[in-house]
């Protein structure tokens, strides 16, 4: 069955089965690779998007249950013009990532935060974030390019 | 994951309807269904998706209490009883992660009866009623042992009707890799009485306290339940806690929500 | 202030780019035309000999293309270990044969012992279930103690009481460590467990074969850590296949901790059923599998004992370890628990004499390797705990104990009793640091304030020091190591004067193609963004070992300094041709070369376009061009060392641990870009704090993996773990390599497990809990609270 949704602002279509996950819809259906898997118990968040706005892990979602919804995934964070928008470039300043795979997953993660409360502390990232896993950089730099894109000083967490 | 068709009515009788074909499931948030179809452990030939009937979501206060669509995802429960039933909105507050709170719905929580899940504690601490399509069940009916309830073949949850207690409070002691509850305790102070229910705990799942509830009845402090001790004779033991380290925590979480509520 | 760019200077990481928008390509992200999907069918039994194995219902299954057994690799050769070990009386080590696909027998469960190709994914899972296995399930072995009591029991027939090997360092010695025993006034004994982890890079191993028929080269893309590595092993060993018709290629990985060092079966089925097909067949991991099959880490158990003085001088260290192989020996198996865990037993103490003995055990368990640190947190946790107890038996602070035994910082180069020489070191300076920084004065104000909420506060001290910068070969080929571990590196200048700097270490999360162009920008005086590090790809690349052992700095950068140090010395030759001068009157600074005393000098640029377009040469004395290959073979070890610190608030009621600070005070050496050694060092105390409070991989006796999923297994959160004081402000560069440089991407996981636990004992014994004096690690509530109990 041919599934249409909104993908990054477009009509995306794609065959699907029943079974076709939101994410391998994303990865092989459109291609848009930037969506990682992780793991298949739904708890690494590597694989995490919105739709409607709202953080989901698009391993667990049926592509066909969100049809014709607005899906928003990592090829769609970037400015218009290309540059990277507050969160991305955040997390570049301040080194929010090493390998780069549970990176698209923690932007998206991080953006429903910022939208859902613009100013969270510190305790409020760590608490937010914990449904996605990162093995490299023992979240420090995550939270602090959080902290920093929502705009707080982030030289008051731990010094270095 | 085997494959299925995906089915999406409406609304509850068409829902219904679909379920009654051989090999049908219903699936709501899919958090808890999906993993275990990708892991092969289900295979339903049909899955009957809950997500767009309208009249399955929301929560709403009633004249008996805070009314829950069944299809109300737990994200959603966070934030709308919040108002009405604090503990209750806590609790949906920290199933999971926000991800999982986006899709993972009350009813499929419930119908699940997952022992370590948070859910099934609110709703016998509460004394809630389970509204299906067809019938009404107490929740003290509904959870019927680990992973089973008193859902017939193809009855679908349709909403969770809460009576709201004077003070209530969860709070929930986390397996350090799931984030499920190792040990949930739920005390719910009502005007004839208290109720303690525990997750995470019973081999049989989700489980009143009632020792604990006579004592707080008396005298609704932490200290009503220091004397207790409950036994460890039919708890859950496993890599992350025996049954007397979970016997322990029931007690230890009791004490701190009667403190909170 | 460092240059914009050099040495020293934060630079932002160029990669970013990519993985901030969805661009990075990881081999799961590849998609070859006409590619077919293969699927692994995993022993659900952890013993068991195959007695039959019926494909047939499975080849007729929709869109299946071939099922593959043990019996279609019976030709070829099995997966090979790096290293050779010797017994204490003189015998070489038992190494078992690996094949790609088990064959004869299963050995743990997860063992794959079938493969079916197919159109998709979903077809080629399906086709496993209908093969049928007839597999007889023998008892299995997974106590390490009972695998070597009971000979009857075999996980590898031939190898009788399952010893791989029996080791002793320094075996001539032992009499004299014995000895010292007999007479020491006091000896602290502990036992500890030092708890199997899985190593769960994020990104699961995959693998897509490509044979092509037209030219018979193969191409394997895939997670590794070293790709020309995975190429030898694959055609020296496994497959035969010559090198040069092998191109292996790494692209973005994600994530590696060891765990993508070795090579695996699946990398040889995909080539192989990529031949029998003609089409690309791709293979990519699930995490659930990624347990079952993935190198675990660790799994020690280990008696050891400390002998004081009354002052608390050390005067002899002895250990006795069973360290698990799992079911077969992976590449560097045999090496973790020896040369890289022995040979760390002195730690930065003085101690004169120390023996280490350590009997290496098969079992039915997934195969244990190199994880993070390897071998050196497992040294490091035995030594710094059984150190603590000591104190606490003889009334000696933890920190004073420590500095008491320090190596002198006059002392260097310092040979130790377990085969090393430790170059250069300041221990003292790191723990004053850390004392510093970590307020010991305002403890006590802290502790009370954690009381006055119900809660105990303790604070753990370990320090640490280890061996990187592997390896100089010929100390390593002495110890038995199979290949040489120097690194290559080629500098290709092009005409138009930018650079390609082509690498055998390989980047997955450590930023080279970043910090490598500082190097380079530096040494050559051009703008980094001139500088393109190419790593990866077997065909454009040097032979080089990869990235493992904190080595790609100290190692490769060194290699890069080399070639940098010859392309300066061709550029030198093209300038005197140039500027009319005798070389030896030409001066390189800052990117130009000048006639010495003169103004007359050409910029990078202008020779490197000369280079290209040399019209005018002398060609019998000056070759065009401007490339330059450089191998680097260390001289010796290189040894950062550092301090840690760590604060904990237990809560009595449940056990739980909360980590409330951590700090490193650390000794690499030289560092080139400080925020990324940073951030290094962040996810080395995150995983060190999981090994210390969250995972573990814990078997029943059946040999069922209990942990197989992160329902179960541990990771640390983001709610877990706090933010980290960090500091590299302490350094003794190494004296032996160019960049002075000593490594730090194993330090948090080595230093960190010691002082956590340390710091929960503490926390137990100041309230009382007089009775505890180690709990094994993982520390979870459940434990923590059974440990008070008493
Ligand atoms: C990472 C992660 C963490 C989690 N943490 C927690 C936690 O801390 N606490 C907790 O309680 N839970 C937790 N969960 C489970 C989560 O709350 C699930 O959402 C919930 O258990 C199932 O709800 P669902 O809507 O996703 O149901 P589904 O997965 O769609 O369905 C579950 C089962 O219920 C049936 N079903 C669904 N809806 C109905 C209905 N209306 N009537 C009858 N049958 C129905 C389905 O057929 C299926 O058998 C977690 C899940 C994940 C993935
Ligand atoms: S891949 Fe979706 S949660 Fe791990
Ligand atoms: S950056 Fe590698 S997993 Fe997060």
């Amino acid at each position: 069955m041919k599934v249409t949704m909104t993908v990054n602002g477009r009509p995306m279509s794609a065959e699907t089965e029943g079974r076709t996950l939101l994410s391998s819809f994303l990865r092989e259906g459109l291609g848009l690779t930037g969506t990682h898997v992780g793991c298949d118990t739904t708890q690494c968040g590597a694989c995490t998007v919105h739709v409607d706005g709202e953080p989901v892990k698009s391993c667990t979602v049926l592509a066909q249950d969100v049809a014709g919804k607005s899906v928003t995934t990592i090829e769609g964070m970037a400015n218009k013009d290309g540059s990277l928008s507050v969160i991305q470039q955040a997390f570049q300043d301040h080194h929010g990532l090493q390998c780069g795979f549970c990176t698209p997953g923690m932007v998206m993660i991080s953006a429903a935060l910022l939208n859902e409360k613009p100013n969270p502390t510190e305790e409020e990232v760590r608490h937010y974030l914990k449904g996605n896993i990162c093995r490299c950089t023992g979240y420090h730099n995550i939270v602090k390019a959080v902290m920093a894109a929502a705009g707080a000083d982030s030289r008051k967490l731990a010094a270095e | 994951m085997h494959n299925f068709d995906l089915v999406k009515p409406s609304s509850v009788a068409e829902a219904v309807a679909a379920l009654g074909s051989e090999g049908a499931q219903a699936l709501s948030g899919g958090q808890t269904l999906l993993p275990s179809m990708k892991q092969r452990l289900a295979a339903p030939e049909r899955l009957v998706s809950l997500t767009d009937i309208a009249e399955m979501k929301g929560v709403c206060r009633g004249e008996e209490g805070l009314v829950v669509g069944a299809a109300t995802p737990h994200g959603v429960v966070a934030r709308e009883a919040k108002a009405h039933y604090p503990a209750l909105a806590w609790l949906a507050g920290e199933i999971g992660d926000p991800s999982v709170r986006a899709r993972g719905t009350i009813g499929g929580s419930l119908a699940n009866n997952d022992p370590a899940a948070c859910y099934p504690a609110a709703a016998l601490a509460s004394g809630a009623t389970i509204v299906t399509d067809r019938r009404e069940i107490a929740a003290g009916d509904f959870f019927q042992g680990l992973f089973t309830t008193a859902l017939e073949e193809g009855e679908i949850v349709t909403s969770v009707r809460f009576p709201l207690p004077e003070r209530a409070a969860y709070m929930k002691f986390a397996q350090p890799a799931s984030r499920f509850a190792l040990v949930g305790v739920f005390v719910a102070q009502f005007a004839d009485g208290v109720r303690v229910a525990v997750t995470g705990a019973g081999e049989d799942g989700v489980f009143r306290w009632t020792e604990a509830e006579g004592a707080l009845s008396a005298d609704f402090r932490p200290e009503a339940v220091e004397g207790l001790s409950l036994s460890a004779e039919g708890l859950l033991g496993d890599l992350h806690g025996t049954p007397a380290y979970r016997a322990h925590l029931v007690k230890v979480l009791t004490k701190r929500a009667v403190a909170a509520a | 202030m460092p240059k914009d760019g050099g040495i020293g200077a934060s630079t932002l990481r160029r990669e970013d780019i990519r993985f901030l928008t969805g661009k990075g390509r990881y081999t799961a992200d590849i998609s070859l035309r006409g590619q077919a999907h293969a699927c692994f069918l995993r022993s659900e039994v952890a013993h068991g000999r195959i007695r039959s194995i019926d494909t047939s219902a499975a080849e007729e299954m929709p869109g299946v293309l071939a099922v593959l057994t043990g019996e279609d690799f019976t030709e070829v050769g099995g997966n090979p270990t790096g290293w050779l070990v010797q017994s204490r009386n003189g015998a070489t080590m038992k190494e078992p044969k690996r094949p790609v696909l088990a064959h004869g027998k299963v050995r743990h469960v997860g063992d794959a012992y079938a493969m079916v190709v197919a159109e998709t994914y979903e077809q080629a899972k399906d086709a496993c279930e209908a093969i049928e296995a007839d597999i007889e399930e023998l008892p299995a072995i997974v106590d390490m103690a009972q695998a070597v009591a009971d000979s009857s029991n075999r996980v590898h027939d031939e190898i009788e009481d399952n010893v791989v090997f029996d080791w002793g360092w320094i075996e001539e010695n032992r009499a004299a460590v014995d000895a010292a025993f007999e007479t020491a006034p006091h000896v602290t004994t502990l036992e500890l467990v030092n708890n199997r982890l899985s190593p769960n890079a994020m990104e699961p191993r995959a693998s897509i074969g490509d044979f092509d028929s037209g030219t018979g080269d193969y191409k394997l893309y895939t997670t590794s850590q070293n790709p020309h590595l995975t190429r030898l092993l694959i055609s020296a060993f496994v497959m035969g296949i010559p090198e040069n018709k092998l191109t292996v290629i790494a692209p973005d990985v994600g994530g590696g901790f060891g765990s993508k060092i070795y090579h695996y079966g699946e990398e040889a089925a995909v080539l192989a059923a990529s031949k029998r097909l003609n089409r690309p067949v791709k293979w990519v991991c699930d995490r659930s599998e990624a347990f079952l099959s993935d190198a675990h880490g660790r799994d020690h158990v280990t008696k050891i004992q400390l002998a004081t003085d009354r002052e608390g001088n050390f005067l002899a260290l002895r250990t006795e370890t069973l360290a698990n192989m799992g079911a077969y020996l992976s590449n560097f198996a045999t090496c973790t628990p020896t040369f890289l865990h022995g040979t760390l037993m002195a730690g930065p103490y003085r101690t004169p004499l120390v023996y280490v003995n350590v009997k290496a055990v098969l079992t039915n368990t997934v195969p244990v390797d190199a994880y993070r640190g390897a071998g050196r947190p497992e040294a490091t946790y035995s030594l710094e705990r059984v150190i603590d107890k000591a104190a606490d038996e003889l009334g000696i602070d933890p920190w004073e104990i420590r500095r008491r035994n320090f190596i002198d910082p006059g002392a260097f180069p310092y040979t130790t009793p377990v085969g090393l020489v430790y170059d250069t070191g300041n221990y003292h300076a790191t723990m004053d640091k850390l004392r510093e920084l970590s307020d010991v004065a305002g403890f006590e104000a802290r502790a009370e304030e954690s009381r006055q909420r119900g809660k105990l506060r303790g604070f753990g001290l370990s320090t640490w020091i280890e061996a990187c910068g592997i390896a100089p070969s010929n100390l390593v080929g002495v110890l038995g190591c199979r290949v040489g571990l120097y690194d290559a590196a080629t500098i290709r200048v092009n005409a138009t004067g930018n650079i390609s700097v082509l690498v055998g270490a390989h980047s997955h999360g450590q930023g080279h193609e970043t910090v490598f162009a500082q190097l380079i920008a530096e040494k050559l005086g051009v703008d980094a963004n001139s500088v393109e590090i190419v790593h990866g790809d077997t065909s454009k690349i040097p032979f080089g070992m990869g990235t493992y052992g904190s080595r790609s700095l100290a190692v490769c950068g060194s290699a890069m300094m080399k070639a940098a140090d010859k392309i300066i010395d061709k550029g030198k030759k093209i300038a005197a041709h140039m500027l009319e001068a005798a070389e030896g009157d030409i001066e390189f600074t800052d990117g130009s070369f000048s006639v010495a005393g003169t103004d007359r000098q050409k910029s990078f640029a202008e020779i490197a376009f000369s280079a290209y377009v040399p019209h005018n040469y002398p060609l019998e004395t000056l070759e065009p061009g401007l490339e330059e290959t450089a191998f680097y073979d260390p001289a010796n070890f290189t040894y950062p060392a550092g301090a840690y610190g760590c604060e904990v608030e237990v809560d009595p009621e449940t056990g739980g641990v909360d980590i409330v600070r951590f700090t490193c005070a650390d000794d690499f050496g030289n560092v080139i870009n400080p925020m990324i050694v940073q951030g290094q060092v962040h996810g080395g105390v995150a995983q060190g704090i999981g090994q210390a409070l969250l995972e573990g991989v814990v078997y029943n006796e059946d040999g069922q993996l209990l942990t197989g999923s992160y329902m179960d297994y541990a990771m640390p959160r983001a709610d877990d773990v706090p933010s980290f004081t960090v500091d590299h402000s302490c350094v003794t560069p190494c004296t032996h390599n160019p960049l002075g440089a000593k490594g730090c991407g194993e330090a948090g996981a080595i230093g960190t497990p010691p002082a956590v636990v340390n710091a929960v004992v503490d926390a137990l014994r100041r309230a009382g809990h007089d009775h505890i004096t180690h709990i094994d690690m993982p520390l979870t509530p459940s434990r923590v609270w059974t440990a008070m109990q008493g």
